[in-house]
């Protein structure tokens, strides 16, 4: 039995259709750009929640963020810049991690079945047990987030803490964050919230501040109150962000072929099983194999 | 904190100088984001580098390193010559009226009264003119010119934007428009606050500092008003604990006076401690001065104090010199030591010139060390360059219970002390302080039982009362800090106060006669009958401004904003209806504990700064070594000569130590600036020991402005040489463009940064920072000079 909010909405490579209209809220998480200060307790909380070991660092060049990229064993990054735009200097600290789309890409491009679900409550979780390690999610996130284990050859992820949300909790890195940057609410609540954040913005001086809710994905359920709104990628956010063209045809038109001509192929067997019957395996050559 | 943690939320201007919030107290910056999201707040980040704090403030100037008081200065100077203080404030709470003696005067970077033989000053000239009485001659209009407010005037009017552009290095447009921002607070509907840590106190001047930001917050009306005051931020959990309870050679615990050699007898020392008021309205709340110091001797030494023998005063060491902490250093480094126990201090990494800290520990005997972790100095013995073959000195590694290994309390920057509880055992063989120093203690008084001692009756005689004494439960002796009356407490009105035996609840009730016992007056009401008031965790705010007076229990009294009287008129309204700190009713005053005679009307007009013998807040201060105004010096290194008044450079009050290990640059050969500070993902020395925090700062670095770096063909990551004139790390390079190059005393001047967190123990390693820094300290609190000291950088 599933726990509130973590029935399954969607599920990869799998035709299924959730019972229902959910009235389990979407949860959604907020990071307020304007009010990161790069303690990077959310790093730790992560890594600390979800007993992520990792390896010795180096200092990354260029600053103090020390880890370079996302990577299977750590789901939660913050990337600092130095700008120099002229008239003066902005240094973005800026948390990455899956965005948990409402279209989620990797979702779409998964050939597994059931290795990637996306529950009711939002959360976008892959489920290491039915992945075949193909990488089709990496090909498939417009916000390059996946990372592949060497070790097990699966596709790691922030789980959006779906463990600790379905158990009433907020995820890690919102508890852990001093400045009250991060916040975690229904989708409805974090708007209104983001909205209000974004007018004080504005009324500061950020005339260009913006909620960012990318409609490419139709929305995440990781929003951001982004201070230059007109540039996002100056925190290492996509501008306009899309699943990739190639997954969207896999998924789309292709898959109708695809099917049709996969649904041949089981005919053709079918009519050869009636017309020949069932191949024969004599047991030893089993054995043999085994050895 | 004058104010509080909670209570920066309620600030329009907040004023981060001196130190790092966003980076170094990231949990209490969440005020700061409050102030800014609730009330618009700005806030303005002053600092040698664009730091974490910079990045999310709304103006931002870089300084160099060591010029504090030329930019504070020169604020105080912009808001009197636009006439920007808070006239009817200054005029009530604050010395402006007061005259200073005629012959009081300034010129060529010294004070009257400069003896050069000693290098010290006679104060005379720095009192107050004087009626009769003794109380101090004022002038209402402020127009004499040997008012204080005059007196201010001409010596900040040499801080011109022009001279605080040239001696800082920030660009006039933007110390202006930081100018305008911080002085906007001086309208009695604006309250601004001001957050600083060790950015100011690691000067040679550091205490000159923070006076001239008194003098900035008293003008602009700011002093003990909701979102104002000058708010200190501690930087470990428990250090203002610490200094509360004396940990400083010179301080008994609630900031008494340790004795000195010239104090022989009780009579004389209570005598020089306890001051006559300056005023006739002067509440001069430190003449009680004797009741707090003998009730601390009556938890001391119980029924071994009497008035008999002066409360055994005569137990008492006399400090007959400067026993802080860099000048014991000198004193083991030459081999005048024979020991020393250190409990929770890591003098290797921490000290100044940590070559001669090493040193020093070498010509030791013996050394014991109590740590969780095997720390620097627990192993100095075999520090980079060290043949411990040639160490004689024996180390003791005591190993130590962490803070979740034992209960007590912390008490934070706010002075709000909380009971926290043991969460687990100290593992192994480890055990919490308390029980390491209670069994070397009782072990000791064995030896003097057994006669070994020259003068064994402060030991002998020393109350040890506790249930378990080879391990002193922590309640117990917090009770006794609280402390508790010996007999029954009578008050003015006759009336029983407190029966024998039982908990104080106020300080208001200790008594010089040897009927109570307190072992720290300032916590007095932290434990009483009602229980452990500490531990309270209510969350109920009938302020709104977050003062929760239900939440533990700060010092004094449950005060959570002192100097509040000041934050209402002559007639008791708040300045600001909207933030109301106390207010009088009619019959007394309410709201925050006031700090004020609860019941005295304001017609009564009495001063509202109860503590100081003036009943005002301090402009005009005799009470530092070098100057009752502050002054620019340069520090001990400097790049320039004082713009100012080239002869007098740097403080004259400030010692040069003379052993070999003691070299002080020239700017010839070491011609940049360098200031050390502290990252988020450490805390101190400790947390390289740790797995998480070594992974998000795992190296030493060094931070090199970008034109600098280009200059000499430094990339970034590669490995670069630091040398001072005490010793030199290696580290990488970063190289950034958060620290930019300077114009100061007319040339090109180049700032870099180190961080201090690494250390040849732990996880993690990497030099210490501290190889680099100097021998030298602010005269009055005795802090080294851990910032702004010279250099010379090379690529490897």
């Amino acid at each position: 039995m599933a726990i509130k909010g973590l029935e399954i909405r969607d599920i990869s490579a799998t035709r299924y259709a959730a019972l229902g209209i959910s009235k389990v809220p979407r949860m959604t998480k907020l990071i307020d750009l304007s009010t990161c200060i790069g303690c990077k307790a959310c790093e730790v909380a992560c890594m600390e929640w979800n007993d992520l070991p990792m390896d010795e660092t180096y200092r990354a060049a260029g600053g103090y963020q020390t880890i370079p990229d996302l990577a299977h064993n750590f789901w939660n990054l913050i990337k600092f810049n130095e700008v120099d735009n002229g008239n003066g200097l902005l240094w973005t600290m800026a948390k990455h991690q899956c965005m948990h789309c409402e279209n989620p890409g990797c979702l779409r491009a998964c050939p597994a079945p059931g290795a990637i679900v996306q529950y009711t409550n939002g959360i976008v979780d892959f489920v290491q047990e039915n992945c075949i390690g193909c990488q089709f999610c990496v090909t498939g996130c417009p916000f390059n987030v996946p990372r592949i284990s060497p070790k097990n050859q699966k596709v790691y992820k922030c789980t959006l803490c779906s463990d600790r949300v379905a158990a009433g909790l907020e995820p890690a890195c919102i508890k852990a964050c001093p400045t009250g940057c991060l916040q975690f609410g229904t989708k409805e609540q974090l708007l209104e919230y983001g909205r209000h954040r974004v007018r004080e913005l504005r009324s500061r001086g950020f005339k260009d501040a913006a909620i960012y809710d990318p409609p490419g994905v139709m929305g995440t359920h990781v929003i951001y109150v982004v201070p230059y709104g007109n540039h996002p990628e100056v925190y290492g956010l996509p501008a306009d962000p899309r699943i990739p063209a190639l997954v969207s045809l896999w998924k789309g038109p292709l898959k109708t072929i695809g099917s049709t001509i996969m649904l041949g192929g089981v005919t053709a067997a079918l009519l050869h099983y009636l017309t020949y019957g069932p191949m024969e395996v004599k047991p030893d050559t089993d054995v043999k194999k085994q050895r | 904190m004058t104010n509080g943690w909670t209570d920066i939320g309620n600030a329009d201007v907040v004023l981060a100088m001196g130190g790092n919030p966003a980076e170094n107290h990231p949990c209490g910056f969440k005020w700061v984001i409050e102030a800014k999201k609730k009330r618009g707040a700005k806030l303005v980040c002053i600092d040698p580098r664009f730091n974490r704090t910079a990045a999310v403030a709304d103006h931002f100037v870089q300084i160099r390193a060591g010029t504090d008081i030329a930019f504070l200065g020169g604020l105080i100077n912009y808001i009197l010559s636009n006439g920007l203080y808070h006239e009817e404030y200054v005029r009530l709470f604050t010395n402006a009226t007061f005259l200073v003696k005629s012959d009081f005067s300034f010129g060529n970077g010294l004070f009257s009264g400069y003896n050069p033989a000693s290098g010290t000053y006679d104060k005379s000239t720095w009192q107050y003119q004087q009626d009769g009485s003794g109380h101090a001659l004022q002038d209402p209009s402020l127009r004499d010119t040997d008012c204080v407010f005059q007196h201010l005037k001409k010596h900040f009017s040499r801080y011109t934007s022009a001279v605080v552009s040239e001696i800082t290095g920030a660009s006039v447009e933007d110390f202006e428009r930081a100018a305008g921002i911080i002085c906007s607070t001086g309208r009695p509907e604006k309250a601004g606050t001001i957050m600083y840590a060790l950015g100011w106190t690691h000067h040679s001047f550091a205490v000159q500092i923070i006076r001239a930001a008194a003098i900035l917050q008293l003008l602009l009306g700011n002093i003990g008003r909701p979102g104002g005051g000058v708010n200190a931020l501690r930087g470990h959990s428990n250090i203002q604990g610490g200094t509360d309870h004396g940990v400083a050679f010179d301080k008994l615990p609630g900031y008494l006076k340790s004795p000195t050699a010239d104090q022989q007898d009780l009579k004389h020392y209570l005598m020089e401690n306890t001051p006559k008021p300056l005023s006739p309205t002067s509440m001069n709340y430190w003449s009680n001065y004797p009741a707090f110091f003998i009730s601390l001797m009556k938890t001391m030494y119980g029924n071994h104090a009497t008035l008999e023998n002066d409360f055994a005063y005569h137990y008492l060491p006399k400090a007959d010199r400067n026993y802080s902490w860099v000048y014991l250093f000198d004193d083991m480094y030459q081999g005048k030591l024979e020991g020393m126990l250190t409990f929770g201090m890591n003098p290797v990494a921490n000290g100044p010139n940590s070559n001669k800290m090493i040193s020093a520990l070498s010509k030791l005997k013996w050394l014991v060390v109590a740590d969780c972790f095997e720390t620097e100095t627990a192993q100095f013995w075999r520090a980079p360059g060290i043949d411990p073959g040639e160490v004689d000195t024996e180390v003791f590694l005591l190993p130590a219970g962490i803070f979740a290994e034992k209960d007590g309390s912390f008490t934070n920057s706010a002075r709000w002390a909380q009971w926290k509880w043991k969460a687990l055992d100290p593992p192994g063989d480890a055990k919490a302080d308390q029980e390491m120093l209670a069994r070397i203690f009782l072990k000791v008084r064995e030896l003097y039982q057994e006669g070994a001692g020259a003068f064994p009756e402060p030991i002998l005689h020393l109350s040890w009362p506790y249930s378990r004494p080879q391990d002193p439960p922590l309640e117990e002796i917090a009770k006794e800090i609280n402390g508790h009356a010996v007999a029954d407490v009578i008050d003015g009105k006759g009336e029983v106060v407190a029966k024998v035996g039982e908990q104080l609840s106020t300080f208001a009730h200790l008594k010089d006669d040897g009927s109570t016992s307190c072992g720290n007056w300032l916590y007095c009401g932290s434990f009483t009958e009602k229980g452990n008031m500490m531990a309270r965790r209510g969350r109920s705010d009938p302020s709104g401004l977050g003062m929760y007076h239900e939440w533990a229990w700060n010092w004094p009294l449950n005060r959570r904003i002192l100097y509040n009287r000041a934050s209402c008129d002559a007639d008791g309204r708040p300045w600001d209806p909207t933030r109301v700190s106390i207010m009088w009713d009619g019959t007394r005053w309410v709201g925050d504990t006031p700090d004020y005679k609860a019941d005295s009307p304001p017609g009564a007009g009495l001063g509202a700064f109860i503590m100081l013998p003036e009943g005002v807040g301090k402009i005009f201060a005799a009470d530092f070594v070098e100057g009752p105004l502050p002054e620019h010096y340069e520090p001990v290194e400097s790049p320039i000569k004082n713009p100012l008044h080239p002869e007098v450079s740097s403080n004259p009050l400030v010692k040069r130590f003379v052993s070999d290990k003691d070299g002080y640059a020239n700017p010839e050969d070491f011609p940049i600036v360098c200031t050390t500070y502290r990252l988020t993902e450490h805390f101190h020395f400790w947390t390289k020991h740790i797995t998480v925090n070594s992974l998000l700062q795992p190296e030493f670095f060094v931070e090199i402005p970008y034109e600098l770096a280009k200059q000499k063909g430094i990339k970034d990551q590669d490995l670069v040489r630091v040398t001072s004139a005490r010793g030199s790390v290696e580290g990488k390079a970063l190289v950034t463009k958060r620290i930019k190059p300077m114009r100061v005393g007319g040339r090109e001047v180049w700032q870099i940064g180190i961080p201090i967190h690494w250390g040849f123990a732990g996880r993690v390693k990497g030099p210490l920072a501290n190889l680099l820094t100097p021998t030298a300290v602010d005269p009055n609190s005795f802090t080294p000079e851990y910032k702004g000291f010279l250099v010379r950088l090379e690529k490897v």
